[in-house]
């Protein structure tokens, strides 16, 4: 049977209207309005790319196996989607990256094993070339978004693993991986290839792993917007091996999208890619904490009085972390909105672009609670008002609020951007004890004059304030 | 243990040391607490309020009996002579002042705290009732001065003309000089302050208040946190500014105190004699003598149409708010004292802010207590640090670019037409995600990396173009490389429709 409906040039031409609406579905993003459309055009671009392949010239046989697993693949996905929880969608979104990395090592061997199309000289030492760094990346992202995933979801631990020389490790890991990268190229036959390839396959899988698990807890926001580019890197690569534009195109499209995200979630702790990279965060200062002189004393408040501060602001920020969701205060946090906007008190949400667990994760988990993201802001935008806000509510956040980021050049998160809420009127921080956040560092906001401690857990504080 | 709380003896008073709320609190801490039938009914506090609140009413013997008693003013005599062994009594006492007094309670091992000598340092600022007092005296200050007034505060534009506000001066801008201010300015008045310590201009002006100074370099500041006395030379050119604005304001509000001294005599009669008819002054440090010459303790002095107002019960005349406050720094006092919540008081002279308001334990006077340097105040301009941001900074280099070019033209040289082809799109691509993401608003990034995950399926394409193969592994390896990538396009896509619906406005 052959469904060969399109010849190769309407098959070109349909991946260029799909390569289009790739284009306009990340251009959908740039505002909530939009995106929804934005997600159709991506819908619409897969739907057509899949069916211009399907039809054309390059597919001839085993249709019903085709749809049959494209179906059964499908099925799962959805019910993935259906069941999992905004908080769970770090570990959701790395458990896919590593799909795409599996799928792209998968094409990668096929092409290896069952060129479609035979080349020589310069091309072939290209095509190797392309089908080895395919594998490659593909591998990497594969491993690495597994052990992202498990860190992520609790299973391996969020402590960076620390190996001794682990640089020195990872650099003889690349140079054995160009060693046998290049004896894959020379080889005569397949058969001559195939030995270095596997070799490959297990260097490249235990890499991956190592780069991720050196990694600390509080880098996993970089950690899986790199591997979101891996991902796209991966897809591009495996278009140039089977000469592909679209498959260019769209790689190169989340390639550069992942980068892009890494380098602002750096650029908000203020460490450079490479130190993210290189190790775990905290692991490199040795945290000197003789500079604690008597910082005071903090002042822990009852429920009453936070009431009262509450109710005779007139503008209040909320300031969520992390620790925001693991408590699941922002339902609660919603019901306050609704009642203090009766009140006319007006409420905004400050957002630092690390706290949760990948790029906008807050905003998500924010917009679960159905508050409104117009009331929704980044910290760039408030950090130069806080002299009209009355009351800061921080909620189980607290290195983004950290004061000694910007007044102590020592501290291991000096020059980090921080939320200046301290220079409010007045901020409550709800918070279970005295612990330090994922930097292990001190923080002077608590001990600040006008700050105020509101001791226990964060849900259920609220729900007695209001 | 058992805490009792006294009546206040000076019918006058119309303050309680301990609110029903704080009953409460107290009761936390592990202790019994007594009161004295119709304890705070002057002040809205009533019985039935303090037994809901835990409290056992009863009568004044019962109270005294207990273990540890609780008011507000010093003892007097009479109160003294009941002072039993072992008791403690916690109570404004001024040590420095009153020292015969704190002779006569040195006996029988009894223990006594100041509230008044609570070290001023940022650890004991809440359980400085000095300060609680200061504030709310400051405060009524304002108000009774407005009440003598006969005009209004507040500038005004009516109908029938033009309504000049008032100026009001405020001498020493200390707790209650602050709070005069805050207080004056909300009713609208004009408000210029005067303080020996350079560093309160910042706390002035942020109340709203003109801040005034003298053009002599002195620092008033000292190291316990309150005024030092000034040089001959200073107080010359301070008096001098006094006169001057002595001629301009129609309110001045006095809070110099320097403590354990008599008050300085910064408003003679000369000066007051320069003021406008119907102007007020307000001297707050008439228990200590007045800062104004004419000031006479608890009356309403008028002297050439001018009212000098010298009460000493201010706090007293907002009963509720300053037993309120008085009784949470009561509180924050016990529960120092008490640190393992057993109801058990524990006098620990090692901590700075008890061993501070001890004057007597056992029996024995222990005033005045070491000295220990403590305002935060004091700091000279040269400790604000150089913030040294280790913001790392963009060199502009041209090294890279001139490395991409040179390895654009190598590939040229090298690679073959459809290699160039491939990467022009690529190069061109990268351009375009570069573009198109910067553009991606931050609070969508999570719905934008879901995105982009299902995006990057379209790999899906490349195992749809090898399942045809007749090889069975390359079946096997394509098919599999198909199912996963399904999961992730309608996985992706799906999540992504599931969180963006969830964006409202």
């Amino acid at each position: 049977m052959n469904l060969e409906i399109f010849n190769m040039e309407v098959v070109r031409a349909l991946y260029i209207v799909s390569a289009v609406l790739f284009i306009l579905t990340l251009g959908g993003l740039s505002n909530p309005e939009t995106s929804r459309r934005g997600n159709q055009y991506g819908i619409a671009a897969m739907l057509i790319a899949v069916i211009a392949t399907i039809f054309g010239p390059q597919v001839s046989g085993n249709y019903s196996l085709m749809i049959i697993l494209i179906l059964l693949g499908g099925s799962i996905g959805l019910v993935l989607s259906r069941r999992v929880k905004m908080t769970e969608m770090p570990e959701l979104v790395a458990i896919l990256h590593s799909l795409v990395g599996l799928a792209a090592v998968l094409v990668g061997l096929v092409n290896f094993i069952n060129p479609a199309v035979e080349y020589f000289g310069i091309e072939k030492t290209i095509h190797s070339i392309e089908i080895y760094l395919g594998i490659f990346i593909g591998m990497v992202t594969f491993s690495g978004s597994i052990v992202a995933f498990g860190k992520l979801s609790g299973r391996i631990s969020g402590n960076p693993l620390l190996l001794p020389a682990k640089h020195y490790l990872n650099l003889i890991m690349v140079i054995a991986v160009i060693f046998y990268g290049s004896k894959f190229v020379s080889a005569e036959t397949i058969d001559l290839a195939f030995n270095p390839l596997i070799i490959m396959l297990i260097i490249s899988f235990i890499f991956g792993i190592h780069l991720v698990a050196s990694i600390g807890g509080a880098d996993m926001p970089v950690v899986v917007s790199m591997l979101n580019s891996y991902s796209g890197w991966a897809a591009s690569v495996t278009g140039f091996m089977l000469s592909n534009d679209l498959l260019i195109v769209v790689g190169a499209l989340v390639g550069s999208s992942g980068a892009i995200l890494s380098y602002i979630m750096c650029r908000a702790m203020n460490r450079s890619f490479i130190s993210v990279i290189a190790g775990g965060f905290g692991t490199e200062a040795k945290i000197t904490t003789s500079i604690t002189q008597d910082q005071g004393e903090v002042k822990a408040i009852e429920i009453d009085e936070f009431k009262s501060m509450i109710m005779t602001s007139k503008k209040i920020a909320i300031i969520p972390g992390y620790g925001m969701a693991v408590a699941q205060a922002q339902f609660v946090v919603n019901e306050m909105i609704n009642i203090l906007k009766d009140k006319n008190i007006k409420i905004i949400f400050v957002i630092h672009p690390v706290a949760g667990r990948m790029p906008g994760h807050m905003n998500v988990l924010l917009a679960e609670a159905q508050i409104p993201y117009d009331i929704v802001y980044e910290m760039d935008e408030i950090n130069d008002d806080f002299e009209n806000i009355d009351l800061s509510i921080v909620i189980g956040a607290n290195d983004i609020v950290n004061p000694s980021a910007l007044e102590d050049p020592n501290s291991p998160i000096a020059g980090m951007p921080v939320i200046e809420c301290w220079r409010g009127t007045y901020t409550v921080v709800l918070k279970r004890g005295m612990s330090t956040g994922y930097a292990g560092v001190e923080n002077p906001l608590f001990f600040k004059g006008n700050t105020r401690m509101l001791f226990g857990d964060a849900k259920e504080s609220l729900l007695k304030a209001l | 243990m058992d805490i009792g709380i006294l009546k206040e003896s000076d019918s006058r008073d119309k303050r309680v040391a301990v609110t029903p709320k704080v009953v409460s609190k107290i009761f936390k801490l592990g202790y019994n607490v007594l009161v004295e039938e119709g304890l705070g009914s002057d002040a809205s506090f009533y019985d039935n309020e303090y037994a809901d609140a835990g409290a056992i009413i009863s009568d004044t013997n019962k109270v005294w009996s207990c273990d540890i008693v609780l008011k507000i003013n010093k003892p007097n005599l009479d109160e003294v002579n009941k002072l039993s062994k072992n008791q403690t009594l916690l109570s404004f006492f001024t040590p420095s002042i009153h020292s015969e007094l704190l002779k006569k309670c040195a006996k029988d091992n009894v223990n006594v705290l100041s509230m008044d000598s609570v070290p001023r340092i940022s650890r004991a600022q809440k359980m400085d009732a000095l300060s609680s007092m200061a504030n709310i005296a400051g405060s009524r200050a304002v108000i009774e001065a407005a009440h003598a007034f006969g005009r209004f505060f507040g500038g005004q534009i009516t109908a029938a003309g033009k309504i000049a506000p008032a100026n009001v001066l405020i001498i020493g801008a200390g707790v209650a000089g602050l709070s005069a201010i805050g207080t004056a300015t909300s009713l609208g008045a004009i408000v210029r302050a005067f303080d020996t310590r350079p560093e309160v201009k910042e706390q002035v002006e942020s109340l709203g208040g003109e801040f005034l100074t003298v053009n002599l370099d002195e620092d008033g500041s000292s190291s316990d946190g309150y005024a030092r006395v000034m040089s001959k030379e200073f107080i010359e050119a301070e008096m001098s500014l006094f006169k001057n604005q002595c001629k301009d304001v129609d309110i001045i509000i006095t809070t110099a105190l320097i403590p354990g001294k008599e008050a300085p005599k910064l408003i003679t009669k000369e000066m007051v004699s320069l003021m406008k008819p119907g102007s007020v002054i307000v001297d707050l440090a008439s228990q200590q003598g007045g800062n104004c010459e004419l000031c006479k303790p608890d009356e309403v002095f008028e002297y050439n149409g001018i009212k000098i107002i010298g009460y000493t019960d201010l706090p007293s005349r907002l009963p509720s708010q300053s037993s309120e406050l008085y009784a949470n720094n009561l509180y924050h006092i016990l529960d120092e004292l008490t640190p393992n919540n057993d109801g058990v008081i524990d006098i620990n002279m090692e901590d700075d802010v008890i061993r501070g308001m001890t004057i007597i334990k056992n029996g024995e006077i222990t005033y005045p207590p070491p000295k220990i340097q403590v305002s935060a105040t004091p700091k000279k301009k040269d400790t604000k640090p150089e913030l040294t941001k280790p913001v790392q900074e963009k060199k502009h280099s041209y090294i890279p670019g001139l490395i991409a070019i040179s390895s654009l033209f190598l590939v040229g040289a090298f690679a073959p037409e459809s290699f160039m082809n491939h990467f022009t799109v690529f190069v061109l691509s990268c351009f375009i995600g570069y573009m198109v993401i910067w553009n991606v608003t931050a609070s969508l990034h999570t719905p934008l990396m879901s995105v982009t995950n299902a995006v990057s399926s379209i790999i899906i394409i490349g195992a749809l173009t090898q399942i045809s193969s007749t090889d069975l592994l390359s079946l096997i390896f394509s098919g599999l490389a198909i199912f996963i990538a399904s999961i992730n396009i309608f996985g992706g896509f799906a999540v992504t429709k599931r969180m963006l619906g969830m964006f409202k406005k």
